[in-house]
């Protein structure tokens, strides 16, 4: 069976900047696929074409055996999306605005209003069902754009970064949701910028930058990928860094990251414990002084500086460098 | 066929979203029934003793002048509802959603009847306060509502397309002045036409505002017995020509307009 929502060689290109560069994916039924990339890297733009939002310059998509660009509303129809920003109005109520959704996706009056009553529940949001959403927190307004969003129960999800902004308690809601909604055969994409997100919801993870697919796999694939553990030194004087990350080279399988602020240095090893003894030693031996020490297992997040040469949030590259 | 059906429940479902909206923001209703009772008074007292009409009152006169021009630019608020619309959020809600493709606009236009109902009762009610009587019967005073309405409706139309292509309400409201003015004001609305200079005077008799004011005015008997009856064909036959500019005006407006929406939410 071809999968649900499936890409060939999307392409689109504002002006100067190439937002995708030929992006394939496929999604089979009843899985989540997680596109994870830093902003820019051309996420929105993939979910926007796959939802007949936007046209592609070049390349083509299926979603649900529909072709998007040629049977949009078909596409429609199957799908529910839930973006960056809410998507409410404003001044209606919680239920109304899920009322409204309901009855434009042609549901009957009374199967609309249950509906709603019955996510607005399952979104803990039945205290504030009657109030207008003028009132509502960020966390409660994207729980009722996700309410929305499933409110005609779409076989296909497309979730643009759900999390994005919210608090931890939050964010950790709106996952028990969304791996509901899966474990009852909802397909699902996923965009996110977190690595704790994708490897929570997902078991196929697509890394993107700037337009293009750099790595694919689900999670432990991923840090295969880029080799063992990583062995993390604090240095205690800032003038220490430049000699530390030296001495700490010749046990390096890979780039080693240095964040300068913290003085902290990461180096991609293999070999586990007998190589952190080693390189201890030698730190001793040239007597540079440390703080702190520690042998981790590699997170996603290494794997995108391993891929790319930068981390997956912006903020942080700026007091970043790779060293090799 | 089943898809003209789902343009009608689609579009339903948004007026029935906006008429909640103006439950949720009463004062807007207020101030949009405030400026018809202030036209009223002001020209009925400020011009009314200066202006005269042979055999008649200007009051009287007045008052079809004041519908008309106060329908016309209550349709601003269609172009100004829009414009909201298109700057918030919940647009990328209706663009992600299998509706039909006009729903938004004529949903808009068909909730705004609903301001325009309300209008025109306050200005009833404020008009037979400062001395204006429907001197007819029922069938002609509510043929008049009517053809005020449907008026309405037609040029909340072509506001509908100036919201959806200015980028903001304030330009809307900027924009329409530029239109609405001279329409309602180059007309017989607080002058009888024969005493503006040739050019005017011309535009006028073919100014569709003027056939809907003086439509009103016969349909609720507010013309002076043995005034003589007015030059040019538009003005001798003001129901016909009204309605010939309410179909006129729709036909051209509404696809324009659901193109024009189309238009702008297809590209993000």
């Amino acid at each position: 069976m071809a999968p649900t929502i499936e890409a060939h060689g999307l392409v689109k290109r504002y002006k100067e900047v190439v937002a995708l560069d030929g992006l394939d994916l496929a999604v089979e039924q009843g899985t989540i696929l997680a596109v994870l990339g830093p902003n820019g890297a051309g996420k929105t733009t993939a979910v926007s074409i796959l939802t007949t939002l936007l046209k592609a310059d070049e390349g083509t998509a299926t979603v649900a055996g529909f072709d998007v660009r040629d049977h949009p509303d078909e596409v429609k129809k199957n799908i529910g999306l839930s973006g960056q920003f809410a998507a409410v109005d404003e001044q209606l109520t919680g239920f109304e605005n899920l009322r409204m959704v309901g009855r434009l996706y042609r549901m009957g009056k009374p199967a609309a209003v249950r509906r709603s009553r019955e996510l607005l529940e399952q979104f803990d949001l039945t205290e504030a069902a009657d109030r207008p959403v003028k009132g509502y927190s960020g966390g409660m307004r994207r729980r009722l754009d996700l309410a929305g969003a499933l409110i005609a129960e779409p076989p296909i999800l497309f979730l643009d970064e759900p999390t994005t902004g919210l608090d931890p308690r939050s964010r950790a809601d709106l996952w028990i949701a969304i791996k509901d909604l899966v474990a009852k055969g909802t397909t699902l994409l996923l965009t996110t910028q977190y690595m704790e997100e994708a490897e929570h919801l997902a078991d196929d993870i697509m890394v993107i930058d700037h337009g293009k697919e750099i790595a694919h796999g689900n999670a432990d694939e991923l840090k295969t990928m880029i080799g063992g553990e990583r062995v993390v030194v604090t240095v205690s004087h800032a003038d220490d860094v430049v000699r530390a990350t030296d001495l700490l080279a010749q046990f390096a399988v890979g780039e080693q990251y240095i964040e300068d602020h913290t003085r902290e240095i990461t180096v991609p090893i293999s070999g586990g414990a007998p190589v952190l003894t080693a390189a201890l030693r030698a730190l001793d031996v040239a007597g540079v002084e440390i703080s702190d020490v520690g042998l981790r297992r590699p997170t996603l997040d290494d794997v995108f500086l391993t891929l790319t040469g930068h981390r997956t949030e912006e903020t942080n590259s700026e007091s970043a460098e790779v060293r090799t | 066929m089943s898809k003209l059906r789902y343009a009608f429940a689609d579009a339903a479902v948004i007026a029935q979203r906006n008429v909640i909206k103006i439950k949720r923001v009463p004062e807007i209703l207020m101030f949009v029934l405030i400026s018809p009772i202030m036209f009223v008074l002001l020209f009925a007292y400020v011009f009314g003793s200066a202006i005269d009409i042979p055999g008649g009152s200007y009051r009287e006169f007045l008052i079809g002048g004041i519908f008309a021009q106060t329908v016309v630019f209550g349709a601003t608020f269609t172009g100004a509802g829009l414009a909201e619309d298109m700057q918030k959020g919940i647009i990328n809600r209706f663009r992600s959603l299998p509706m039909s493709p006009s729903a938004v606009v004529m949903g808009r236009t068909a909730s705004d009847v609903v301001y325009n109902a309300a209008t025109l009762v306050i200005m009833a009610l404020t008009g037979l306060l400062v001395g204006w009587r429907i001197r007819t019967d029922v069938g002609d005073a509510l043929l008049a509502f009517g053809l005020l309405l449907l008026f309405a409706y037609a040029f909340s139309w072509i506001m509908a397309l100036v919201g959806l292509i200015v980028p903001s309400v304030e330009v809307v409201n900027n924009a329409s002045f530029i239109v609405i003015f001279p329409l309602t004001f180059v007309a017989n609305t607080f002058v009888p036409t024969e005493l503006l200079p040739g050019p005017l005077k011309l535009f006028a008799e073919w100014n569709p505002i003027s056939a809907l004011t003086q439509a009103v005015r016969e349909l609720f008997g507010n013309i002076p017995p043995g005034t003589p009856s007015p030059e040019g064909w538009p003005l001798q036959n003001p129901v016909l020509y009204s309605l010939i500019w309410v179909v006129v005006i729709i036909a051209i407006f509404a696809p324009l307009s659901i193109a024009r929406y189309q238009k702008v939410t297809a590209k993000s």
